[in-house]
């Protein structure tokens, strides 16, 4: 008897197996619906400084829809309840097939598509049907900037403002084009592709200026941030972010908190000798702007080269978050969230300003879901890490020592020279890359969509030729625990933990837009739209686009007086590079590591770049 | 080109033709840089008015092509001058896959020579210059091999220059000593 329950036990226990692998084997059983893991807790929630998101207008005119970045529109007609009749409105094609990171922008009845390389910018007319263009202007960025463009021919978006588009193009230019006749206004050269240097960030323009900085801190170039006149394009000022304080222009007004960033010159003497000058410290993510205290916020990006044996010392101003003035671009204070960094942890994700309830008051803060894995609270005035929490699973690091701001190394997942480290949590793109979550202040929560990835690297000297990449590693990613690569996180920023998590089978390079009704948007890479519901994740809408998804979802209000909702498909970027770059997925090694974790991605999405607009039926 | 060279390589041709697969481990002149031997201009889909067929394989092209020596010599000027930055081992990343059947401008290695030394306009640096002709195609070899072209006993699995000295070339280390200015 105990022999036959035993056969059966096994028997039993092979079917189950049988079962379990055939899931694994099915990479559709990754998706999952929402897991509630706690509840949405009522009371006072965190709110966005009214000064930096000011009542919504119906225009969609920054990427980070205003100067808080929340990402979050106030528009109500699209609620949970009726948000299963959504249907096209119109499309454009945006003719190209590269990696389509932006965001259309929304200005009284005119639309703005900036496109990846070659970077057309195009005027649609929101009050004809079907939307029909108004203009384009081809600003003709040099073919030869392809070639120093890390990750994909991106760009992040442009911006409107008194009655012009500012965008960047690839080969590190800044536009400012008429935004009624599309003739240019000015033009100011500020990158230089020889020596490496891209523009992929889309500008922020604030008092006057339009604040640029530097991609390429995989070639071995210098970071800076710029900040031009709105009116004429002439530089105002340029801070880097390495070298001599003067260059960094780090002077009296500067008080970083905590001991590890102070000090003089700390640009230089945290480097080898003249390993500053080729040492990163881009900005190509995000900028934030109190306009109450008129402090600019913006993160820097890793250290070059990847290799860090090549350059012992904290590495500053790298993978860190600088506080400047705008008026002067003084810096103020500063914070490294990653002193040395070991995995290409860039620190440029957004930026996202708000307002907590401390105590009987409020202090004003600001969030960011780090590459490195931690959602940061830091007090926006000081530079205060008042929290710092795993939004996703982390091995890289144990945790930030809140007394002194450093981030506690893991001694095992240190990288030493001839062997390859295994598995380190988070892979080089973070437990969230440059696609930015939103901020709801109906809910009080941030949607994050976020990668679940870990690798393996192993380094070898990297050789600075300029104008080549500058790396000296060799990476290959593959998915973390639970094998689902993609995750989209709805996160408590006070309570300091998740609401609910959806598990995406591939990453997730699209950021999130969260709507007043409560109708929270993102994209799949294998072309899925998808509208959840804001409160507990549930899937309410889905609609599958043309290509993978990895832009920048808006809401605005069109001149018919209805909500609708715009997406601009086209997959690309670090993530989707295997198909909009055509590599070959046997080389596990291809696009910086990135193309082992997506391999199947080609089997799923093409490229292509086209907007999709949707409203209710009237 | 010296005559003594020209001796050497007429040998070596001949010898090619005699011993199919002998000429895989020939070594030839690489210590000494020659001038510039890198054939200039067409590309493989290039239409030739007036003929019926694109020009033939460039002669020196024996001399590199299925040699190990090149290939493995290749290989280490592949990591050195950072190809692998773009075009990773070979699935590439900011630069197009080697290790595929498309060539957007040929994958014969007279082709893939061109391509190394005048660079391309999407991107692809120009080596003329800074590797010596005898270099540019080694690394053309080595690329040809990445795809998988030469045939298999001629891929090496060592490298050279892993226990000897760095191949000198005529690159430049990028002048990093003169910084620019912060405040223009």
């Amino acid at each position: 008897m105990a022999r036959v329950s035993g056969v059966v036990l096994i028997a039993g226990a092979m079917a189950a197996s049988c079962v379990l692998s055939a899931c694994k084997r099915s990479p559709a059983s990754f998706t999952s619906g929402p897991t509630v893991t706690a509840p949405i807790v009522g009371g006072p929630h965190a709110l966005p400084p009214a000064a930096a998101a000011p009542a919504d207008d119906g225009n969609w005119t920054m990427p980070g829809k205003n100067y808080a970045a929340t990402r979050f529109s106030a528009l109500n007609q699209i609620t949970p309840a009726n948000v299963g009749k959504l249907a096209l409105a119109f499309t454009f094609s945006t003719g190209t097939n590269k990696g389509f990171e932006a965001p259309p922008l929304v200005v009284n009845g005119t639309m703005y598509v900036i496109t990846p390389f070659p970077n057309y910018l195009y005027a649609l007319d929101l009050t004809k049907p079907g939307a029909p263009t108004k203009w384009t202007f081809k600003p003709k960025p040099a073919a030869a900037s392809q070639g120093v463009a890390c990750c994909d021919v991106v760009n992040r978006g442009a911006v409107y403002d008194n009655g012009r588009i500012f965008f960047n193009t690839l080969d590190g230019q800044t536009f400012a084009v008429d935004a009624n006749s599309g003739q240019m206004v000015w033009r100011t050269q500020l990158g230089n592709i020889q020596r490496g240097e891209t523009i992929t960030m889309a500008p922020l323009v604030a008092d006057g200026k339009v604040l640029v900085g530097n991609s390429g801190g995989e070639m071995g170039v210098r970071g800076w941030i710029a900040a031009l006149d709105e009116g004429s394009g002439k530089l105002v000022w340029k801070a880097y972010n390495t070298g001599p304080d003067k260059d960094v222009l780090i002077g009296p007004r500067f008080h970083p908190l905590y001991a590890m960033d102070q000090g003089k010159d700390l640009g230089v003497r945290s480097w080898p000798p003249d390993a500053w000058k080729i040492g990163g410290a881009t900005v190509w993510g995000w900028l934030s702007y109190d306009p109450e205290t008129h402090l600019v916020y913006y993160g820097t990006s890793n250290p070059g080269p990847w290799n860090p044996d090549q350059r012992p010392g904290d590495n500053k101003w790298s993978s860190g978050l600088f506080a400047r003035d705008i008026s002067t671009g003084q810096a103020v204070w500063f914070y490294q969230s990653s002193p040395h960094d070991l995995f290409d942890h860039d620190d440029v994700n957004e930026v996202i300003l708000a307002d907590i309830p401390w105590g009987n008051a409020r202090r004003p803060v600001l969030f960011r879901p780090g590459r490195n894995g931690y959602f940061y609270v830091i007090d926006r005035r000081s530079g205060q890490v008042l929290s710092a929490t795993p939004y996703g699973y982390v091995n890289s690091s144990k945790g930030v020592d809140l007394k002194t701001g450093r981030l506690i190394p893991a001694a095992d997942k240190e990288p030493k020279p001839g062997r390859v480290t295994r598995d380190i949590c988070p892979a080089s793109p973070g437990a969230k890359d440059w696609n930015p979550a939103a901020f709801s202040p109906v809910t009080g929560l941030v949607y994050i969509p976020h990668i679940n990835l870990c690798q393996d690297e192993g380094h070898s000297e990297a050789n600075y030729i300029s104008g080549t990449p500058y790396l000296g590693a060799d990476v290959k990613m593959y998915a973390g625990p639970g094998g689902n690569r993609g995750v989209f996180t709805a996160w408590d920023p006070i309570r300091r933990r998740p609401v609910f998590e959806i598990k995406e089978d591939l990453p997730l390079w699209s950021p999130a837009l969260a709507t007043a009704g409560n109708v929270v948007f993102y994209g799949t890479m294998d072309g899925w739209f998808k509208a959840i519901d804001a409160r507990n994740g549930n899937l309410l809408w889905k609609f599958k686009a043309g290509s993978g998804i990895i832009g920048q979802p808006i809401s605005y209000k069109g001149p018919d007086g209805r909500q609708y909702i715009a997406v601009i498909c086209g997959v690309g970027g670090w993530a989707g590079a295997i198909v909009s770059a055509q590599m070959d997925a046997r080389d596990p090694t291809g696009a910086l590591g990135f193309a082992n974790a997506v391999k199947d991605l080609p089997l799923k999405t093409t490229a292509g770049g086209m907007l999709y607009v949707f409203a209710l039926p009237r | 080109m010296s005559s003594r060279f020209r001796v050497s390589l007429a040998v070596l041709a001949g010898a090619a033709l005699a011993l199919g697969a002998c000429d895989r481990e020939e070594h030839h002149s690489r210590a000494k840089p020659v001038g510039e031997t890198v054939p200039g201009g067409a590309s493989p889909d290039t239409i030739f008015p007036g003929t019926s067929s694109p020009p033939p394989l460039d002669a020196r092209a024996k001399l590199y092509d299925n040699n190990a020596n090149a290939i493995a010599m290749g290989q280490t000027l592949y990591t050195q001058m950072n190809c692998v930055g773009c075009h990773s081992h070979g699935g590439g990343g900011m630069g197009p896959p080697l290790m595929d059947d498309q060539w957007r401008y040929g994958g014969r290695i007279d082709q893939i020579a061109t391509t190394i030394a005048e660079g391309r306009p999407n991107g692809m640096p120009s080596w003329r210059g800074k590797l010596t002709a005898d270099q540019i195609w080694d690394l053309a070899a080595y690329v040809r091999s990445l795809s998988g072209l030469p045939s298999k006993d001629a891929v090496s699995s060592r490298t050279e220059g892993m226990s000897g000295p760095t191949p000198q070339t005529l690159t430049p280390h990028g002048d990093i000593k003169n910084s620019d200015t912060a405040q223009q």
